[in-house]
C-alpha cells in the first residue's frame, strides 16, 4: 500500500483488521460486552438471591412467575456463563502450553458451559409455564 | 533489577515481595476462576427449583448448612471482589487511570469496597433469613 510500504500484510488483511490471531478483537470485546451487561445484572442477582435465601418452593417459584424476574435470571444464567468460559479460555491458553491439552480444556468448558446455561434457561422457562 | 545488560528484568516471582496491584490483580483471576466454579452452585439452585419442593428443599438446606454459608460467604466476597476490580478493567479499557498514584489510590477502594459490600449484605442478608 502506498500509504504504509513497510508493511508485509497485503491490503486486504489490513482492511479485515484481525491481525495473526485471526478473529481480531472478537474475544476481547465480547468479554467486555458481558462484563458491562453484568454489573447490573449481578446486582440484581444478589438482592434476589438475599431476598430468598430461606425461601421454601412456593415464594421461589412465585418469584420466578414475574416476567421481568424470569427474564433477568434467564440473562444472568447466560451473560455468567458465557463471561466464565470466554474468561477461563483466557486462563488456559495462559497457563497450558500443551497444544492437545490447552484444546481439550478449552472444548471441555466450553461445551460445559453452554450446557449448563441451558439447563438454567429451561428450568427457569419450567417454571415460568408451569410445566 | 540489574542484570548487566540494562534491560529491566521481569521479577523472579518465588523471591520477589509482590506489590499489591499485582497481589491484586492474580486476585482478580483467582477469584474468577471461583466464580465459574460457583456457578454450579447457581444451576443446583435453578434445577432444583424446577425439579419441585424435595429437590428445592434439599439445595436450601445445602445453602443453608454451615458448609454452604461458608461457600456463600466466600463466593459473596469473591463476587464483589471482581465486580468492583472488573469496573477498574473497564475503566482501563476507557484508556484512563493509569498513573501509579490511581493505582493505589483505587487499590485502596477497591479492597474497601469489597469489605463494606460482603459484611453489608451479609448483615442485611442475615436478618431477613
Amino acid at each position: 500500500m502506498a500509504s504504509n510500504s513497510k508493511t508485509l500484510r497485503s491490503p486486504l488483511q489490513v482492511a479485515r483488521g484481525l491481525g495473526s490471531a485471526k478473529h481480531g478483537t472478537e474475544h476481547w470485546w465480547s468479554q467486555r460486552l458481558t462484563a458491562i451487561a453484568l454489573v447490573p445484572l449481578t446486582v440484581w442477582f444478589v438482592f434476589g438471591v438475599i431476598r430468598h435465601l430461606g425461601a421454601d418452593h412456593a415464594a421461589f417459584i412465585a418469584w420466578m412467575k414475574s416476567p421481568f424476574s424470569a427474564v433477568m435470571m434467564i440473562l444472568t444464567a447466560v451473560v455468567t456463563f458465557h463471561h466464565a468460559q470466554s474468561g477461563l479460555q483466557v486462563v488456559i491458553e495462559d497457563y497450558v502450553h500443551v497444544e492437545w491439552q490447552k484444546m481439550a480444556l478449552i472444548i471441555g468448558i466450553k461445551f460445559l458451559s453452554f450446557a449448563l446455561a441451558a439447563a438454567c434457561v429451561l428450568a427457569v422457562v419450567k417454571i415460568f409455564i408451569g410445566a | 533489577m540489574a542484570n548487566g545488560s540494562g534491560r529491566p528484568l521481569s521479577p523472579h516471582l518465588q523471591v520477589y515481595k509482590l506489590p499489591l496491584s499485582a497481589v491484586m490483580s492474580i486476585t482478580h483471576r483467582i477469584t474468577g476462576v471461583g466464580l465459574a466454579v460457583g456457578t454450579l452452585l447457581l444451576v443446583w439452585w435453578l434445577v432444583a427449583a424446577a425439579a419441585g419442593p424435595e429437590a428445592f428443599a434439599r439445595a436450601q438446606g445445602f445453602i443453608g448448612s454451615f458448609f454452604g454459608l461458608l461457600l456463600m460467604f466466600g463466593w459473596s466476597a469473591a463476587l464483589y471482589y471482581h465486580l468492583c476490580n472488573g469496573i477498574r478493567h473497564l475503566v482501563w479499557d476507557a484508556g484512563k487511570s493509569f498513573e501509579l498514584t490511581d493505582a493505589d489510590r483505587n487499590n485502596k477502594i477497591i479492597l474497601g469496597a469489597t469489605a463494606v459490600l460482603t459484611v453489608l449484605t451479609w448483615i442485611v442478608g442475615l436478618a431477613v433469613w
